[in-house]
């Protein structure tokens, strides 16, 4: 056969920068999440995320329900940490009525967050060993989190969703044998701790994959207004429980774990020895726990006179806000709106990104830990 | 919904309230404060523990910048950012939270427009994390954040009409799904 003399022109195969969409249906974006990332060649030159895909207006919600009502709401905002949620909006309305908190219902609040923390990082350290490419810290991670959940159903009848809090105490007190059962639950979550740490803090493919990804200075997470595990590993001391103490943290010996590189690895790091700090929390409030009510005197249809208040509370994803404006004498709220940590947090992703492998786009994503529930709200 | 019942006895026997705003007291950070500041400041008070300033809206970059840059102030972290509508006053109120990491010090920011012409500089430029903020209070509650660097929806879908952030907007009425006939 003849050969024929084809043309092969280069046109068109220039350097060109694309556009990737990943999600909103994606299983690395940890629930409906999407962002559009442009890419040069391998290299993420900017990512533009979208959000809103879960919004269901909590904030317009509660200028209809009454302040008791509105704990649901709460409950699922950050769908991992209801304890804490919960725990933030109650003091809000705590501070506006100026009710008191009898001191049992402050421990056994502090118990419960703190396990709450627990879960939510052993939830954190199994999902992000499926993002980060490891099958096994999947299994440990809700294994130990399905016990703190078992006891959180003993003592609010829900595994989620708990609905416990109430302004000015608690629903009820705990039930028998809660204090036995939560130290044999301490033992368990020490060796699954130890386990999970066996399994993928030292492992060197997960070292090599998050060391050095993503990094972020601790002055521009500050300006982000990036709070909780992500702003300590950059290296900035700020924890809501040392910084504006509040509850009965002050009689709490604990330290807050602060990493230096703000990378993907010291975000790990720092949630992992949260979980160390926590279980020794939760030590310390067992032995303090005292008898006593569990709910202080409050009205009960709350009518708090004209005024705001601001106030946040440390949840595992960090600085959790609730602004509460009130007119005075309506039994729902003027205005009510939610500061969430995952929100703040993730308005710093285009800049972790940025001048990172495409590769590492879901191991930046998944170092942030967020909840859909409360960046849409 | 909730009924605005008549109030048990209950209710009557403990009073609810303390957070009204009280004359300020003159702690050390608030001579600070005014000492920055000086009269760029029209209103100040105390809020349980916290300041409230009021600014006008043709100062607040430069209170914020102020407030940001000040040696002993240090206002770095952006708390929080809140629209409320006042809807009987035609007014729009923008609260900004502000802390310092270095002094544990808390300070709130009240800014009000008219609904009319509802507008306010950014304070992207000084806080990069208004960003969502002010996106999320242009979409629900309808203000201008003039020379924001991106302001497209944010939560609310391209092409969405009104803002339900606002009093006006007509709520659906509630369903019942069970209970009745």
């Amino acid at each position: 056969m003849a050969a024929t003399e084809v043309e092969i022109t280069r046109d068109g195969l220039d350097r060109a920068e694309m556009n990737i969409n990943m999600g909103p249906q994606h299983p690395a974006t940890h629930g409906v999440f999407r962002m559009v990332l442009t890419l040069d060649g391998e290299l993420v030159t900017d990512v533009e995320p979208h959000i809103g895909y879960l919004h269901r207006g909590s904030e317009r919600l509660s200028e209809d329900e009454n302040y008791q009502q509105i704990i649901t709401l709460f409950d699922r905002l950050d769908y991992i940490a209801n304890f804490n949620n919960e725990w933030v909006y109650v003091r809000a309305v705590e501070k506006i009525i100026n009710a008191e908190v009898p001191e049992r219902a402050e421990y056994l609040r502090v118990i419960l967050s703190e396990l709450n923390r627990i879960a939510s990082h052993f939830l954190f350290y199994g999902t992000y060993g499926l993002d980060t490419g490891a099958m096994n810290p999947v299994m440990i991670g809700f294994r130990e989190r399905e016990r703190i959940q078992a006891l959180f159903e003993a003592v609010s009848g829900a595994r989620m969703m708990h609905n416990y809090f109430r302004i000015g105490g608690l629903k009820d007190d705990v039930p028998d044998g809660f204090v036995p059962a939560t130290r044999v639950l301490l033992d368990q979550l020490k060796a699954g701790y130890d386990e999970a740490k066996n399994t993928l803090t030292e492992s060197e493919v997960f070292i090599e994959r998050t060391a050095g990804v993503g990094a972020i200075s601790g002055e521009q997470a500050l300006d982000f207004g990036v709070s909780g595990p992500v702003l300590r590993a950059s290296g900035i001391d700020y924890d809501v429980r040392k910084n504006f103490p509040y509850s009965v943290y002050p009689e709490l010996d604990f330290t807050v774990p602060v990493g230096k590189h703000g990378d993907c690895y010291d975000r790990y790091m720092v949630r992992m020895l949260e979980i160390e700090q926590s279980l020794s929390i939760i030590e310390q409030a067992l032995d303090k726990l005292p008898e006593g009510p569990i709910q202080s005197r409050v009205p009960r249809i709350i009518r708090p006179e004209a005024g705001d208040v601001y106030v946040n509370g440390e949840n595992p994803r960090g600085d959790l806000g609730v602004y509460i404006v009130s007119v005075g004498h309506h039994a729902t709220p003027y205005r009510l709106k939610i500061r969430g940590p995952s929100f703040c947090n993730l308005m710093a992703l285009a800049t972790m990104m940025r001048g990172s492998y495409i590769a590492d786009a879901t191991v930046i994503l998944g170092s942030l830990d967020i909840v859909l529930g409360e960046v849409d709200r | 919904m909730t009924e605005d019942r008549p109030a048990s006895p209950d209710d009557a026997e403990e009073p609810a309230g303390a957070a009204i705003s009280d004359p300020s007291d003159g702690s050390p950070f608030e001579t600070r404060l005014r000492e920055t500041l000086g009269d760029r400041i029209s209103e100040i008070s105390t809020n349980v523990d916290e300041l409230q300033v009021r600014v006008a809206r043709d100062q607040l970059v430069e209170v914020c910048e102020v407030l940001k840059e000040s040696e002993g102030i240090d206002f770095k972290y952006l708390r929080c950012l809140s629209v409320v509508d006042w809807d009987d006053d035609k007014e729009a109120e923008v609260v900004y939270h502000l802390a310092s990491m270095t002094h544990s010090d808390k300070v709130v920011l009240k800014v009000r427009v008219s609904t009319d012409d509802p507008w306010l500089p950014t304070v992207v430029p000084v806080w990069p994390g208004a960003d969502w903020h002010e996106r999320e209070g242009h979409d629900l509650f309808g203000i201008e954040f003039h020379g924001h660097p991106n302001m497209t929806p944010l939560i609310l879908y391209d092409g969405f009409e009104g803002f339900p952030g606002r009093k006006s907007f007509p709520m659906p009425e509630q369903v019942t799904f069970y209970g009745g006939d």
